[in-house]
């Protein structure tokens, strides 16, 4: 194994960690829930699906019952047997905390679909082949993005990467799922890694782990080293900054060079995956599953007994409290994700989806308020610029969003922003920073629409002017014609 | 079950506002309390003055502008500016000038452009500049300070100090125990034709480290700015480029002219030089921006600095320093954004 060097980023938080309890125990496999709740809404990015199955359907464990409409979103697959007994609005974990969702009754039976089965060529398929397969298996990234693995190894492919990211860094501050993973199951992330690899047509993987998981790093370690000496896998061990495990971020710090502004991380030829999603591609690869399941952290004071289950997709999150000994104390806030981004949903009746990786149930104890009732004004005193790990100056960048400047937000890099929160956290006038900017970016997308529907529509009646002009403009000619031909009948009459 | 859904991030540092001013007025502690030990009470009456007239100002300000007073009133920054401002003044400096110079510091320098974060300039130094251009012989008799040879006690400087104070009146002449400061003497006799060995042997005036008195203060201030550095309250930015622009100059002049000029020793520790540097120049509501910004800027202070100091018409030009280097920011900051991760080099 080579000594990698880290290119850490200048900035970033260290912040209190709160992993250990939930690892004191292995991951607990949950049977699959009475009723799976599935999301047509993927996650937080606005993906959506379209049911392919209708009220009243049986459908099987694997069945899909809904498909994207195009490569931005996976394809979902029913992760109980029994019958689609509603497709309607519930609560989700989503943007705007509802979403329309097909509400599967469980017979308890557990029977595949019939279209279910290993292939026994996963080994010998083509990259190609292998990308429309994971594609099928609808496989997302289970960081936490829910992006479709498939379009992101394909887009890697196409710009040229051939070295392979297993992000493993795990930063945030209470999530330890992947953790648990690595800890237990490494063989078979380096075996979904290695599918991956060749997918990509890569030569080298590299897992990246933060310091502050030494029991991860030894396992992931030893699983390479029994794997034998040419498997181009290595390990880098990373410093616990916060935001280590963000993409970009990771990709800076293995490679030592910057990700373009409006590009991919395969511009500096490397692709990221995280661990868990290596996982995936593994059960796919061994028994045919498609993406169905995936482990998730529940923790926070607000859980009796914080530890990491694998569940099915669809379980309600209510269940996966239960599982790790249902509320204590006062909850306040059930959080999707860890506390420095995660979203705080309003319902434990949601579903578990592919993109939630922490269920933190937090009390008072856990959240840090507001310390003023008040936010008080920016005293530009540049805590915020000394953090921010894209280097931006969040000050100029907040005063430019207050005055709604749309050149000012974009010249200081509004679009670059990755939603960290740490200007948020070291901000001593208490202003909430990074919501702003989220307010700001939807402000702008949506005047961006309004542009384009405005050009569109300007031109839609341009067309039709332009149509009726035409119209017109015939109907004129055809009338003088006719007047013409008229005249000319009647003068020849006339002529004697 | 029902829950909040507050937007993340869940948790914040616990850094607030009240908390950095309170910071700024204990690391002011030290260079105070030698600053009444060499120059008398004086300064506890301006502090006394300084804060209530800068509560009331604020206070009065906020309700003409239809806002709430409380929050702002708590968060400290008000009593900072009058700290800096009575800190920076004569500790004879009658009551009622001490009262006008707050007043215009909070009303003008900060209110009349939107209150704390709104103000291209820094308050205390618009307080300063506007008494010394009004009121320039009363705000340049500074009591001879107890380190140095023939001046008055702390008793007699206490007497002082309550009579001009609150007598209202200025010191009416040199006498033993008032007098020019250092800084000013020096310009003076240089403007008179002395070389400088001649000023600094005949008056007593510069010590081992800088100008007498104040020496000490510029030495507990700077203890107090590395405390401040250290808290991580002030970066080093400023305070390091402020130094470094002052200090560069005066090395350089002092190398072309020994008899001219004063060394960057002096400099260092005479007039407001560390007061300046780690507590004025680093208020980053006028500062230049990001940490290049900031750098620009400090150097810039420094070398207005040297500069007033040795062909300006006032003896230490710390206050007109600063505000024109509030006034260059909006251009600094305008060419020191610094390149976003991910863009390309320039």
């Amino acid at each position: 194994m080579t000594v990698a060097v880290n290119h850490a980023f200048p900035a970033g938080l260290a912040l209190e960690t709160h992993k250990q309890r939930a690892l004191t125990s292995t991951i607990l496999v949950l049977p699959p829930p009475g009723t799976a709740v599935l999301s047509l809404e993927q996650g937080f990015s606005g993906a959506v699906v379209e049911p392919v199955v209708a009220v009243g359907a049986e459908v099987a464990v694997g069945t899909p019952v809904a498909q994207p409409h195009d490569e931005r979103a996976t394809t979902l697959h029913s992760p109980v047997s029994g019958r689609v007994t509603a497709i309607e609005p519930r609560p989700a974990a989503t943007v705007t905390g509802t979403a329309t969702c097909i509400v599967i009754e469980s017979d308890g039976r557990d029977r595949r679909d019939p279209a279910w089965r290993a292939s026994a060529d996963v080994e010998s398929l083509s990259s190609a082949e292998l990308v429309a397969r994971l594609r099928a298996a609808g496989i997302a990234g289970l960081g936490g993005a829910a992006f479709p693995t498939a379009t992101k190894l394909e887009a890697a492919r196409a710009r040229g990467a051939r070295r392979l990211l297993l992000n493993g860094a795990e930063c945030e501050p209470w999530i330890c799922c992947d953790d648990a993973l690595m800890r237990e199951q490494a063989q078979d992330i380096l075996h979904g890694a290695r599918l991956m690899m060749r997918a990509l047509e890569a030569d080298s993987c590299v897992i990246a782990i933060e310091d502050d998981k030494p029991d991860a790093i030894a396992a992931v370690r030893a699983a390479i080293a029994a794997t034998g000496p040419a498997s181009g896998f290595a390990v880098q061990v990373v410093p616990a900054i916060y935001p280590q495990g963000a993409e970009r971020q990771l990709a800076t710090a293995v490679t030592g060079a910057e990700v373009p502004t409006a590009g991919l991380p395969a511009d500096i030829g490397i692709t990221c995956q995280n661990v868990a999603t290596a996982m995936s591609v593994a059960r796919w690869a061994r028994e045919g599953e498609p993406c169905i399941a995936r482990v998730v952290t529940v923790t926070g004071s607000g859980v009796a007994g914080p530890r990491n289950v694998l569940a099915r997709i669809g379980t309600p999150l209510a269940t996966l409290v239960d599982a790790a000994g249902g509320y204590c104390d006062t909850p306040l806030r059930l959080i999707a994700g860890g506390n420095m981004t995660g979203r705080a949903l309003g319902s434990d009746d949601a579903g578990l989806s592919k993109a939630i990786n922490c269920i933190l149930v937090a009390t008072a104890a856990d959240l840090q308020p507001r310390l003023t009732a008040v936010e008080l004004p920016c005293i530009r005193c540049g805590d915020c610029a000394a953090v921010c790990p894209v280097a931006l100056l969040p000050q100029q960048l907040h005063r430019a969003a207050l005055a709604d400047d749309e050149a000012g937000l974009l010249a200081h890099g509004l679009w670059d922003c990755i939603d960290c929160g740490c200007c948020d956290f070291v901000c001593p006038s208490q202003i909430p920073l990074a919501h702003r900017f989220r307010i700001a970016r939807r402000s702008l997308r949506e005047r961006e629409d309004t542009r384009r529907k405005a050009a569109e529509a300007r031109e839609r009646h341009e067309r039709h002017e332009r149509r009726v002009r035409e119209a017109a403009e015939a109907e004129r000619h055809a009338f003088e014609h006719a007047r013409a031909r008229a005249r000319g009948l009647q003068s020849d009459q006339d002529r004697p | 079950m029902r829950f909040d859904t507050s937007p993340a991030p869940h948790v914040i540092g616990g850094y607030t506002v009240p908390r950095v001013m309170f910071q700024v007025v204990l690391a002011l502690v030290p260079a105070a309390v030698v600053h009444i030990a060499l120059f008398g009470p004086g300064l506890v009456l301006q502090l006394a003055v300084a804060s209530v007239v800068a509560l009331l100002c604020e206070a009065a300000a906020l309700r003409w502008r239809g806002r709430e007073p409380t929050p702002a009133l708590r968060d400290g920054s008000v009593l900072v500016t009058a700290c800096l401002l009575a800190i920076s003044v004569t500790p004879l400096l009658p009551w009622w000038l001490m009262a006008f110079g707050t007043a215009a510091a909070v009303l003008l320098g900060k209110h009349a452009f939107g209150g704390l974060g709104q103000n291209p300039f820094n308050p205390a130094m618009v307080g300063y500049a506007i008494l010394l251009v009004s009121f320039p012989v009363e705000m340049t008799r500074w009591p001879v300070p107890l380190d140095a040879a023939g001046g008055p006690g702390w008793t007699e400087l206490a007497r002082l100090a309550v009579t001009h104070v609150y007598g209202g009146e200025a010191p009416a002449a040199w006498d033993g125990y008032t007098g020019a400061t250092a800084l000013d003497s020096i310009r003076n006799g240089l403007s008179l034709r002395y070389t400088l060995p001649e000023l600094v042997s005949r008056g007593e005036i510069i010590g081992p480290l800088g100008a007498r008195g104040f020496a000490w203060i510029n030495v507990s201030a700077l203890a107090g700015g590395l405390y401040l550095m250290a808290r991580g309250i002030v970066r080093w930015h400023i305070p390091v480029a402020v130094l470094a622009g002052l200090l560069t100059l005066a090395a350089a002049a002092r190398w072309l002219d020994p008899g001219a000029n004063l060394g960057p020793l002096t400099h260092a520790f005479s007039g407001a030089t560390m007061l300046g540097a780690f507590f004025i120049a680093t208020d980053p509501v006028s500062a230049a921006t990001s940490d290049r910004g900031r750098l620009w800027y400090g150097a810039g202070i420094g070398v207005l600095v040297w500069v007033i100091r040795k062909w300006g018409g006032y003896p230490d030009g710390f206050a007109f320093a600063v505000l024109l280097m509030n006034l260059a920011v909006p251009l600094i900051d305008r060419y020191t954004i610094p390149r976003i991760y991910g863009h390309a080099r320039d």
